[in-house]
């Protein structure tokens, strides 16, 4: 009987069943980072415990790192605090470590791909929601929490229960100015911020097929904002081609041998799914937030919704929204105003983004009212956009070119909203208070739609614009 | 290894979170992750939910010793931050009592024996109303029934088996039991064909 990805996966990397039920699963990659690891060094130095596999770990910086003026030690006392004991816990652990003054530094799953550790086939664990990313590869990525990470440094286990699979299958072709992110949106909005709790989410489809490793990214990234843990698109030549000639990669023979067994990792075309979901591309149009929650979009061309269209309790939550938004139900959601607009993010910052957006600013200008910046995921990414001016794109139009980091997708860094200032972002989340101010309202949306904001001032149908 | 202690019958009274999808950000802001240890944490719990709203539960001193808290569906949402049921733990909570919960967050509460249990809407509803009619209402909940108790009403509750084993065998503090028998871990690593690159072994 055939097998889904995450069936092989799972089978291969579970050690045993633990007393609990629960499965114990070795973990071929762990990623760390600043943020979520202070305590579980702390609790390994208190409890004896040595880390089991640091060749099968690697750390960066990136969520409090600064995107602007990076001197250290950093202006903000607690940000140098936890950059220090990164530093020192990598160090003392013998965990390899791009901090800022390594070339490869950059948003934790950014540089994974860029540096070909993430793989096809293998499970890979990172104390963040986002870490589902990696599954654009075939791998089984998920999100943990700091005893999770703790966990992990002791034994490279988890301790964790399996998954079903519900099967997502967007077929057809995307109009052109409609991308990775508007199909993301597209598929929580209708199975909603919960649809995914305790699935895996297998991405399939004659559109995922075309799609390159960024915008696969971009849809697995988003995975975690409707419910599920693990979001994954099975390996193909496109995702060997991307793996091919990286710092980690295998060469020659080896190589060779790789993409027999990721191939052979692919879910088998008998493979039973819990759920299968068909989307038609086609109809989808640009997607906008309007809310606070993922969940809480429409197309470009519709309308802020009505309470009153909608039964309790979700009547309630949507008016909560709309009162949190300062929103008029039933209005269009183009022409709403925006003071801020941001590109970057874990969802939308790789080369082909700002490629993406850099298009759609032509030689126009950032509008008068807008703050607007740019801040590529990695440095690596980085060097690449200045290689082909992406740079000076941006910045004659009046946007900010920064450093790599995580910056205002949760403004743990200087980067933040003020006020009730209201962000066109290319992130992937919209709760109340996530951009940094308690008041500031987030409008999420494709890299290229956050461009075409900027110029207009206000949200724009960038179909137009192509 | 540190010995954990065995989780089952939980008591204490009750307060009330109304509202589906309440995400980590909400239970505690990112400003309050810049820290390298989890101290404090208790006190900046729903800080900007509070500030936001003057007569939000955790201000309410009817329900300052409260030790049970009720919420509707997808509590828990978002960020991975175990900095949210940290906080929930040091402000007091020892149990959750939901419609759902985020999948990330019932992991990460298990993980530091904050218990996470289920029961339908409607008996969720009840519960929010007994406890906002009478603050100091006791409610005990036992992992190893699957009950909670509240005046005379006793609910069935729900949660996955395996937490619940963990709880009441003290394994909810996994580290021991993953490092347990380790030579099965090294041995599972070594089938694995991407452990050497791919040079020779593996299947």
């Amino acid at each position: 009987m055939g097998q889904t990805l995450l069936q092989k996966v799972w089978n291969l990397h579970t050690v045993r069943k633990l007393p609990t039920g629960q499965d114990q699963l070795f973990v071929g990659l762990h990623l760390v980072h600043e943020v979520t690891s202070p305590q579980a060094f702390d609790m390994l130095r208190s409890r004896g415990i040595q880390v089991k596999f640091p060749e099968r770990t690697y750390a960066t910086v990136d969520h409090i790192v600064p995107t602007g003026n990076q001197a250290r030690p950093f202006a903000d006392e607690l940000a140098e605090q936890m950059m220090v004991s990164l530093e020192s816990n990598c160090k003392e652990f013998g965990i390899r470590l791009s901090d800022l003054n390594s070339e490869q530094q950059g948003i934790v799953h950014v540089i994974g791909p860029e540096l070909g550790l993430t793989q096809p086939g293998i499970t890979i664990a990172c104390g963040d929601s986002h870490t589902s990313t990696h599954g654009a590869f075939g791998a089984v990525a998920f999100g943990i929490g700091t005893s999770q990470v703790r966990d992990v440094l002791a034994s490279q286990c988890l301790a964790i229960d399996p998954l079903k699979v519900r099967r997502i299958m967007v077929n057809g072709v995307l109009e052109p100015g409609v991308y990775a992110k508007d199909v993301i949106l597209e598929i929580i909005s209708r199975l909603g911020v919960h649809g995914g709790v305790g699935y895996a989410y297998e991405y399939a489809g004659e559109v995922l097929d075309q799609m390159t490793m960024d915008e696969r990214m971009t849809i697995c990234n988003m995975s975690i904002e409707g419910g599920a843990r693990v979001g994954y698109v099975n390996p193909d030549e496109t995702t060997f081609r991307y793996i091919e000639g990286r710092p980690f990669s295998p060469t020659g023979d080896a190589f060779l041998a790789a993409k027999a067994w990721w191939t052979s990792m692919s879910s088998d075309p008998d493979a039973i799914y819990n759920d299968v979901v068909v989307i038609d591309g086609g109809k989808i149009e640009p997607r906008v937030t309007w809310g606070i929650n993922p969940g809480q979009s429409v197309g470009i061309t519709e309308h802020i919704p009505v309470p009153e269209e909608f039964n309790n309790p979700e009547r309630s939550s949507v008016g909560e929204a709309l009162d949190f938004m300062d929103f008029d139900a039933g209005t269009p959601i183009a022409g709403q105003k925006v003071d801020v607009a941001f590109i970057g993010s874990c969802t939308n910052s790789r080369l082909s983004d700002l490629r993406e957006a850099a298009a759609i600013v032509g030689g126009q200008k950032v509008s008068s009212h807008v703050k607007a910046l740019v801040v590529p995921g990695s440095k690596s990414v980085s060097r690449a956009a200045e290689d082909e001016g992406l740079d000076e794109i941006f910045r004659e139009a009046g946007f900010e070119w920064r450093g790599a980091g995580c910056s205002m997708c949760l403004a743990m860094n200087p980067d933040r909203l003020e006020g009730r200032e209201i962000c066109a972002s290319s992130s992937n989340r919209n709760f109340k208070g996530r951009q940094g101010s308690p008041t500031g309202r987030t409008l999420l949306m494709s890299p290229a739609m956050v461009a075409a904001a900027a110029i207009t001032g206000e949200v724009t149908d960038v179909r137009k614009m192509v | 290894m540190s010995a954990t202690r065995h989780i089952d019958r939980i008591h204490g009274s009750g307060i009330v979170l109304r509202g589906g999808n309440i995400d980590t950000d909400r239970i505690i802001p990112a400003r309050f992750l810049k820290s390298v240890t989890f101290e404090g944490l208790g006190d900046h719990v729903f800080e900007d939910d509070r500030i936001a709203m003057s007569d939000h539960p955790f201000s309410d001193s009817r329900y300052s010793q409260a030790k049970l808290l009720l919420v509707n569906e997808n509590f828990g949402s978002g960020s991975s931050r175990e900095h949210a049921p940290q906080a929930l733990k040091r402000w007091g909570i020892i149990g959750c009592i939901g419609e759902s919960f985020s999948e990330i967050f019932q992991g990460n509460s298990l993980a530091i024996g904050l218990v996470c249990v289920t029961v339908s809407h409607n008996e969720v509803a009840w519960l929010m109303d007994h406890v906002e009619q009478n603050p100091s209402a006791p409610l005990e909940l036992s992992v190893s029934d699957l009950t909670v108790l509240a005046d005379d009403q006793m609910f069935k509750v729900e949660m996955p088996e395996p937490s619940r084993h963990a709880l009441l065998n003290g394994h909810w503090d996994a580290t021991g039991l993953l490092l347990d028998r380790f030579e099965e871990v090294q041995a599972v690593s070594r089938e694995l064909p991407y452990i050497d690159g791919f040079v020779g072994t593996g299947s």
